[in-house]
Order: structure tokens, then C-alpha cells, then sequence
């Protein structure tokens, strides 16, 4: 009750002070709406890097894996993996054999080549050879039409799936579907379109790849390249052992000794994400430092100006010492009044950070976090109450003779 | 019973190095309830530091005081605050209202830190400014008022927690002769009602309301009497 009293007391003294002086206050906060502004959008556009990596990384698929040549983030020295024997195509029926825990595989071979329809053209697209098998292997689905068939794979039919960047490339205006492509000058007929992925890894996703059947791919650009061989494990729960798995019967086929390294690599989307954690991790700590540092800088400006009310108002304190306020009271006066400064500013500055997020929000997959709304609220008050100590407290310990005698 | 007991207090101020002021040099008085006293005495005598001392605005160097036999010379500051919130009404010469709030809201001030719910502080508050003769003027501010329409407002917050002794330091020190008169007059009626009134002044026509003179110089009492009848008191002046 006589908390309450006080502190009802304390809100009434600083907006009314804050009220006496606008121009001051607006001013003032102005430091700390910065602050808050730019804090909440540079949590904003972490929280939309993280998404977007998020995003992109489930293109490759949680529960598949990929046998390659090389790993796909690594600390080993180059030189050492670079004579490394390809991966042949003939692994993936191996593979098929003898593997238990997992449930599809299918080998992809990849080249660049022109890629035209008409008078459009793709230069350079992602020309991907693989079976039947590789929409069983790949967390990837249709938009239109379908994969090809065991028989158009085995008969190496001139028939192709493309990605959503391809097909927005070629037939702008135009259903792709029963249409003829040229792949450095082959024709394909689109049979297939798939849905689009997007992401940060928009050249490893599908979108703008052109997959054919293997045999018509190692026919027309060559057969003995190093491919990748895509394993869709039966159950995630049993990644582990299913990669353990590979790894043996990988190791039989290369025949390698017992106690030799592996020279190949089981790559899957796990690693990515565990490369990328401290990575956002790093960039989201200096990001937030930079920007807090704004809000620091409110913070001061704040100090500053409760440290002036504090001395102009010494005769009232003085008053209110001779009447009976005790310590507590008047640093609860002052401590609410830079709170309440701050608070305010830190409402104005998630007002305007909110329109900018959806700003953002156009370039990154992000919405502005509630808990960013939460924590910025709630360090707009801490900053308050901690830049308006010092000055609470020399106004509560001021002797009440010396304050009475202030003009 | 007596309110107020000081014994032998000694107020010493460090000037910094071996500088010191003596303000009070061994004062003793004893100050029965519902007396009307008046403190006397020329600048630099020491009676705003025993003002300050008796008010529990400050703590005497050395000696004892009683106040309604509690010992406070060695209270600290919130201990003191209490006191000064429940047992001390200050006037002061320059009023000393708080300049944005109401005559009301002024009056409500020391009830709120007296623990006051709402409901009590603003009737009590009410009760008190219409006792003082202001009822009609409760929602003005200090601005919006006369100099003795201000000093009645800090008389009403002196009087709204019912406090053991009213402390006025130059209450018409800031007025025109008349409304001084008039400030006087509402002093001799809370006297009457019982009120122990400490008045604080250096002008002889203000402290001959009082029953009881002490004068000080230089540190220490000088004379302690009751006041001699008026007209020997006019005469001795003029």
C-alpha cells in the first residue's frame, strides 16, 4: 500500500515533468528510440538470415545423404584430397545391394551447358544426369507433370524435369509441359516441373537445374565424370547408423585398408547447419554490439539530462525531504522518471522499427520477433533504470538543509 | 510534558583543513507541549542551525535531544524523515510549495509519505485548507495565488498530519505588514486549539506574538523569557 502510493506518486511527478519540458524529453529519448530502432532491426534481419539459411538448407533434405568426392565444409588441407578418385555411377547399384537402412539411391552427374528454347536461352545451366530414382532421393516435389520413368531412365529417353528457375527463364509465358528444349543443341522434351525451393543456395537447389536420364546424359556429355550419389535414409532416426553403413560399404567398393582414411565423403544438410551456427552466431553478437553501442549512447543521453533535472529540481527535493520523503521515495521519483523516458522511447522506436521490418521482411524471409518486442521493452527499462542511478541517487542523498537553501 | 529537550548541543561545521565553524556552542532548551515559542536572534547567531536541529533536518555534533522523550540526535536519515513526517510542520519563509501542483496536491504531499490511502489524504487535505480559510481555492496553483494565500497553503500542509510542534521560519518574512498580521492571527488561533508553535524570526514585532522569547547569540542562549506585555515590547522598539 505505501509502496504503491509512492510509486503512484512517482509517475505522476515525471510525466508531469516530462510534460513540463517536451522539447527536452523528445529530444532526449530520441537517443534511445535510435537505439531501439536500430537494435530490433538488426535483430530482425538476423532472425531473417536464419530463416533463410534454415530454408535453404532443408532443400538438400534432412534425411538424405550425399556421397561425394569431396566434402562440402572442411578444415583438411586441399592438397591432400585433391587426387582423390571420382565417384563412379556404377557405385550406386552397389550401393543398392547391400545397403539395409536406407531406402532409395540414385547417382547424379552434373555439367554446365547452354540451355535454349526458342530464342530464349539459359547459359550455363545446371545439366544434371541421374535415374528414376532421384524423386525418391531428394526432398524435392513436383509442380507440374511428372518425373521420368524406370523406362525412360534405363532406355536414356530425350526427356527432361527443370527446375522453376529454368522454366521461368524459358517459357516465361508458355507451359513448358510436352515443349522441346536444346541442351548444347540435343533436343529434350519437358516432361516435368518442379516446385521452386529458393534459399541462399539457389545454384545447389533444383530451381535451376535440368535433369535428364543418365544414360542419355552419358551419351551426350560424356560418361566417365565424377558424380554424386544421393542416399535417402529409411528412417532419420537412424542417420547415424545408416552413414556408418555407407561408410562401410563405400570402403569395400574403393577397398580401402583397414586403419586408411576415407577418400570420399558422406556429406548431409547436418553439416551445413552446424557449420553456419557459429557463423550466425558471430555475426549476430558483433551485429548486436554495433547497435546496442547506439543504445548505450541514448543511455548516457539520458544520464545526462536526469542528472540536470536532478539539479534543477534540488529545491524540490529539498521540500520534499523536509516533509518526510524518505530516500527510497525520491529515488524511486527520479528512477521512474528516466524509466518512463526510456519506455517511451523505446515504444516510439519499435513504432517505427515495425513498418521497417516489413521493409526487411521484402528482401528476408523475417517478421519482427514478439520476443525481440518483449526484450526491447524491457531493455528500454533497464536502460532507464540503470542510466537514471546515478542521478536518483545523488538526488536521494542530497542533505535536505543544503536543497532547502538552493535557489 | 515537554515536546522538546535539548541538552548542551554543540554544532560544529568543518570549514575543510583546520577550519571550523561553531554554530551552536552548548544550547539547552526545553520546550513544553502547546508552548508558542519564538527564536530570536541576529544573523549568524545559530538559530537556523537550532531550527535545522529541532526540525530534525540536521543532527547536532554533540548533545542530546529528546523529542517527546525519543532520543533523535543520533538517528539516521530515514528514522529522521518519519519524524519529520509525522511530528514537524515546517513554514517556511519563502513558502516552499511545489510550483506545478495544486494547493490541494500540496496539502495531500506529506500523507503520501505518511502512507496515506487516497480517499483519507484527499479529505483530510480538504478539511485542513478549508480550517486554514482556503476551501474555495483548493485546485489553484501556487502561481495562481496570493503571497498569504500561499503561506496559508503551507500552513495547512504543516497542519494535515497533526504534527507534535509546528516550525516557522520567518512565516512573514515574504509578506506585507497586513497579511503578516493576518498569518500571526492564524497562528495565535492554532495555539489556542492546542498546537505546540515554534517560530523562528529576528523581528521583535513578529516574535512578541509568542509567549516565550529565547534569544541567541553568538551560539548560545542569550535570554530565555516570557514576553513582556505588548506595549512595553512597542515601546522598547520605537
Amino acid at each position: 500500500m505505501h509502496i504503491l502510493t509512492e510509486f503512484k506518486e512517482g509517475m505522476l511527478i515525471s510525466l508531469r515533468s516530462i510534460r513540463a519540458n517536451k522539447m527536452r524529453s523528445v529530444l532526449t529519448t530520441l537517443g534511445i528510440v535510435i537505439g531501439i530502432v536500430s537494435v530490433t532491426l538488426m535483430a530482425t534481419a538476423i532472425e531473417g538470415v536464419d530463416r533463410a539459411f534454415a530454408r535453404s538448407a532443408a532443400a538438400f533434405g534432412t534425411d538424405v545423404l550425399y556421397i561425394q568426392r569431396f566434402p562440402w565444409v572442411s578444415n583438411e588441407d586441399w592438397s591432400l584430397i585433391r587426387n582423390r578418385h571420382r565417384i563412379e555411377v556404377e557405385y550406386a547399384a552397389k550401393i543398392e545391394r547391400q545397403v539395409k537402412l536406407s531406402d532409395a539411391v540414385a547417382p547424379v552427374a552434373f555439367t554446365r551447358r547452354r540451355t535454349t528454347y526458342g530464342n530464349l536461352s539459359m547459359e550455363d545451366a545446371f545439366v544434371s544426369g541421374t535415374t528414376h530414382m532421384y524423386m525418391n532421393a531428394a526432398g524435392v516435389t513436383m509442380a507440374d507433370g511428372r518425373f521420368f520413368t524406370a523406362e525412360e531412365s534405363n532406355g536414356g529417353r530425350p526427356v527432361c524435369v527443370i527446375g522453376a528457375n529454368v522454366s521461368e527463364t524459358l517459357f516465361p509465358r508458355e507451359d513448358p509441359l510436352g515443349k522441346t528444349v536444346r541442351v548444347a543443341g540435343f533436343p529434350y522434351t519437358v516432361i516435368g516441373v518442379f516446385e521452386k525451393q529458393g534459399g541462399l543456395f539457389g545454384v545447389f537447389t533444383s530451381d535451376n537445374r535440368v535433369f535428364v536420364p543418365l544414360f542419355s546424359f552419358q551419351s551426350h556429355f560424356g560418361g566417365r565424370r565424377d558424380v554424386t550419389i544421393q542416399v535417402r535414409v529409411a528412417d532419420v532416426k537412424q542417420m547415424d547408423d545408416a552413414k556408418i553403413e555407407l561408410e562401410g560399404i563405400m570402403r569395400k567398393i574403393r577397398r580401402i585398408a583397414p586403419g586408411k582414411q576415407n577418400d570420399f565423403n558422406i556429406n548431409q544438410q547436418e553439416l551445413l547447419t552446424q557449420t553456419f551456427a557459429p557463423i550466425s552466431l558471430v555475426i549476430a553478437s558483433i551485429g548486436l554490439f554495433i547497435t546496442g553501442l547506439s543504445l548505450f549512447v541514448g543511455g548516457i543521453g539520458i544520464m545526462n539530462i536526469m542528472f540536470v533535472s536532478v539539479s534543477e529540481r534540488t529545491k524540490e527535493i529539498g521540500i520534499r525531504k523536509a516533509i518526510g520523503a524518505p530516500r527510497r521515495s525520491i529515488l524511486m521519483q527520479f528512477l521512474i522518471e528516466a524509466a518512463a523516458l526510456c519506455l517511451f522511447g523505446g515504444v516510439i522506436g519499435l513504432a517505427i522499427a515495425f513498418p521497417l521490418s516489413l521493409i526487411v521482411n521484402q528482401v528476408l524471409p523475417t517478421a519482427m520477433p514478439i520476443s525481440v518486442v518483449a526484450i526491447s521493452i524491457i531493455i528500454s527499462l533497464v536502460v532507464g533504470l540503470i542510466s537514471g542511478f546515478l542521478p536518483a541517487y545523488r538526488a536521494a542523498k542530497m542533505d535536505p538543509v543544503e536543497a532547502l537553501r538552493y535557489e | 510534558m515537554n515536546v522538546i529537550e535539548l541538552k548542551d548541543i554543540i554544532k560544529t561545521y568543518d570549514m575543510g583543513g583546520a577550519e571550523e565553524v561553531h554554530a551552536l556552542r552548548g544550547v539547552s532548551v526545553t520546550i513544553a507541549k502547546n508552548e508558542y515559542v519564538a527564536i530570536m536572534g541576529p544573523s549568524g547567531s545559530g538559530k537556523s542551525t537550532l531550527m535545522n536541529i529541532i526540525g530534525c533536518l540536521d543532527t547536532p555534533t554533540s548533545g542530546l535531544y529528546q523529542f517527546n522523550g525519543v532520543n533523535v540526535s543520533e538517528m539516521d536519515d530515514n528514522d529522521l524523515a518519519k519524524v519529520r513526517n509525522k511530528e514537524i510542520g515546517f513554514v517556511f519563509q519563502t513558502f516552499n510549495l511545489l510550483p506545478r501542483s495544486d494547493a490541494l496536491h500540496n496539502v495531500e504531499l506529506p500523507l503520501i509519505y505518511g502512507g496515506f490511502g487516497a480517499g483519507e489524504r484527499k479529505q483530510r487535505a480538504l478539511e485542513t485548507l478549508t480550517h486554514v480559510g482556503l476551501g474555495d481555492r483548493v485546485h489553484h496553483k501556487p502561481n495562481e495565488l496570493s503571497g498569504g494565500q500561499r503561506q496559508r497553503v503551507a500552513v495547512a500542509r504543516a497542519l494535515v498530519t497533526r504534527p507534535s510542534i509546528i516550525l516557522a521560519d520567518e512565516p512573514t518574512g515574504n509578506l506585507d505588514t497586513k497579511t503578516g498580521e493576518e498569518i500571526m492571527g492564524l497562528f495565535e488561533e492554532l495555539h489556542h486549539q492546542g498546537n505546540t508553535i515554534i517560530l523562528v524570526t529576528h523581528e521583535a514585532d513578529i516574535a512578541e506574538h509568542a509567549h516565550r522569547v529565547v534569544r541567541l547569540r553568538d551560539g548560545l542562549v542569550e535570554t530565555d523569557e516570557p514576553v513582556r506585555k505588548r506595549k512595553a515590547v512597542a515601546a522598547s522598539v520605537s
